[in-house]
């Protein structure tokens, strides 16, 4: 579905990211794992194209992204969740969520919204409330729930988990569960590579810019390389 | 009843303020950026009325269509040459590129149509018996002034439906929030931009021949210290805020009134000392939002 080929992603004369290929298939959970500054968001950055890569290609369902404006690569069918989730904090939920299908029919929102709510039941309570007083895990769902109003083939996740309590952290991956079961692709970026690689079906080890190691959740956690370095020991 | 007075005409004047700094908070709110090139807007739009009615015989509606799609297409084409280049180039770049843009449309107007004072033809009668008389011989409001009124109440109405129902509209409010965000949502950020500037201009072309109706002197300077007032009234009720700049342009307009009462000169003095007085108790204007974040 995504198939990134060697890209070079520089910010001013910082080298961010050092030639990184990879790719996510159909139905495919994928995650990238790394420590703070490894690239992890330069690269969800590039693929939706809010950065260029100068070299290389992204490859999204067979078409090449390099040329299209960023708000045109949502029309594609890839939602991407920001990293600090970005909701609009002065808008209320509902129009929150309605931003979320800005590129899609008018006649789709009513049944998309319907399909968010019974994910979030609590968006629903809160629907007509100001987005900038939700809870941190509030505006986490939110996020994520204006991500899928999009109807994404692709859903990105930039570091759903920061700054969330344990039990939050618990119910958002629950999501990203019940969201793979259902069919949805995602690529998520994670800091937190125990949960992240446990959902995930494949992963790969970002550091300083480079795709260090790869493979399924399961043989990334039984790494002894990641193992020291991402889990803890 | 001379108090009374007073109170109806500052609130005509400030109608046509709150109007240009519509303009003013709506550019503001979305591109980040003060456009001093607003206030020449209004005299570019009162320009393309006096020609339309004086030089063609065009009726007064006639007249106001013109100047609003004029200045309309001015607003975008400024916006797309001036400013779209600067999108990423520090706040003081942008702020000179508008002045500079200031300057040429008053310069530009003096070599098209001349440096001389004109006298502009309201669109209606302003004759000292065209006026509603409420107490015979003593409280009375002249037309223009119901028409100033009148258009600001219906412009509030139309621009409070359009960003809280529209599609449109509501992305504006998310770029102003957030262009990156409002960018991965699908919105094309340039082109709310643009409609932006574009419902700005327009605004300021009615501003301009409500303005020039009241007040019938027409020079390539004219709109610069109304557009100066607006833009202080856009800062007393909060910059950003569309209710913030009704309630700023209403405000001025009545303490400036009520300042030429005891002193003609002093009176831009005192509508400054009064904003002074605002932002110091509250920075962010009378109802600039401060929206407390969570992370």
């Amino acid at each position: 579905m995504l198939k990134v080929n060697d890209i070079n992603v520089y910010y001013g004369a910082i080298h961010a990211i050092k030639g990184i290929s990879f790719e996510v298939n159909d139905g495919e959970v994928v995650t990238l794992i790394g420590a703070n500054g490894a690239g992890k968001s330069t690269t969800l950055n590039t693929v939706c194209g809010l950065l260029r890569s100068r070299t290389g290609s992204i490859e999204f369902l067979d078409r090449n992204l390099a040329s299209i404006p960023p708000h045109k690569v949502v029309e594609l069918g890839m939602a991407h969740v920001p990293e600090g989730r970005r909701i609009f904090q002065q808008m209320t939920v509902e129009e929150n969520l309605e931003m979320g299908a800005y590129t899609q029919a008018r006649s789709t929102i009513a049944p998309n919204l319907e399909r968010v709510y019974e994910q979030f039941p609590r968006l629903k309570e809160r629907r007509r409330q100001v987005a900038g007083t939700l809870s941190g895990g509030e505006q986490q769902m939110l996020a994520m729930g204006r991500g899928l109003m999009s109807n994404p083939k692709l859903l990105m996740l930039d570091e759903p988990s920061m700054g969330l309590a344990p039990i939050l952290v618990e119910q958002i991956f629950e999501i990203i569960k019940q969201l793979h079961k259902a069919g949805t692709t995602i690529l998520l970026v994670e800091q937190n590579a125990r949960m992240a690689l446990s959902v995930a079906d494949r992963g790969y080890v970002l550091e300083t810019g480079k795709i260090v190691a790869t493979g399924t959740g399961g043989e990334l956690l039984r790494d002894e390389a990641v193992k020291k370095a991402y889990l803890g020991g | 009843m001379s108090f009374l007075n007073n109170v109806i005409t500052g609130i005509s004047l400030g109608s046509i303020y709150a109007i240009i700094a519509l303009g003013y908070t709506m550019v503001y709110g979305i591109a980040k950026m003060l456009n001093f090139a607003h206030g020449d807007i209004i005299m570019v739009g009162a320009y393309m009325c006096f020609f339309a009615m004086g030089s063609f015989n065009l009726p007064p509606a006639a007249g106001v269509l013109l100047a609003v799609v004029v200045c309309t297409v001015l607003g975008i084409v400024i916006e797309r040459l001036a400013y779209k280049p600067l999108r990423s180039a520090p706040s003081l770049a942008v702020l000179i590129t508008a002045i500079g843009v200031s300057y040429l449309l008053q310069n530009g107007a003096q070599i098209l149509w001349g440096a001389a004072t004109k006298t502009f033809t309201p669109i209606v009668s302003t004759a000292p018996e065209a006026r509603l008389v409420l107490v015979p011989g003593q409280l009375s409001i002249s037309y223009v002034a119901i028409l100033s009124i009148v258009c600001c109440i219906v412009v509030m109405i139309a621009l409070t439906l359009f960003t809280g129902q529209t599609k449109m509209g509501k992305a504006m409010r998310a770029c102003s929030e957030d262009k990156g965000a409002a960018q991965l949502m699908g919105i094309d950020v340039n082109t709310t931009i643009s409609v932006t500037f574009a419902i700005g201009s327009a605004l300021a072309a009615i501003a301009g021949v409500l303005m020039c109706s009241a007040y019938p002197v027409l020079s390539p300077t004219t709109g610069s210290l109304p557009g100066i007032r607006a833009f202080t009234a856009a800062v007393f009720g909060g910059i950003g805020s569309i209710p913030g700049a009704l309630l700023g342009g209403i405000l001025l307009g009545v303490i400036e009134t009520f300042a030429k009462t005891i002193s003609t000169e002093l009176s831009d003095a005192v509508v400054f000392a009064v904003l002074i007085i605002v932002l110091l108790v509250r920075p962010a204007g009378l109802l600039g939002k401060y929206v407390p974040e969570k992370v």
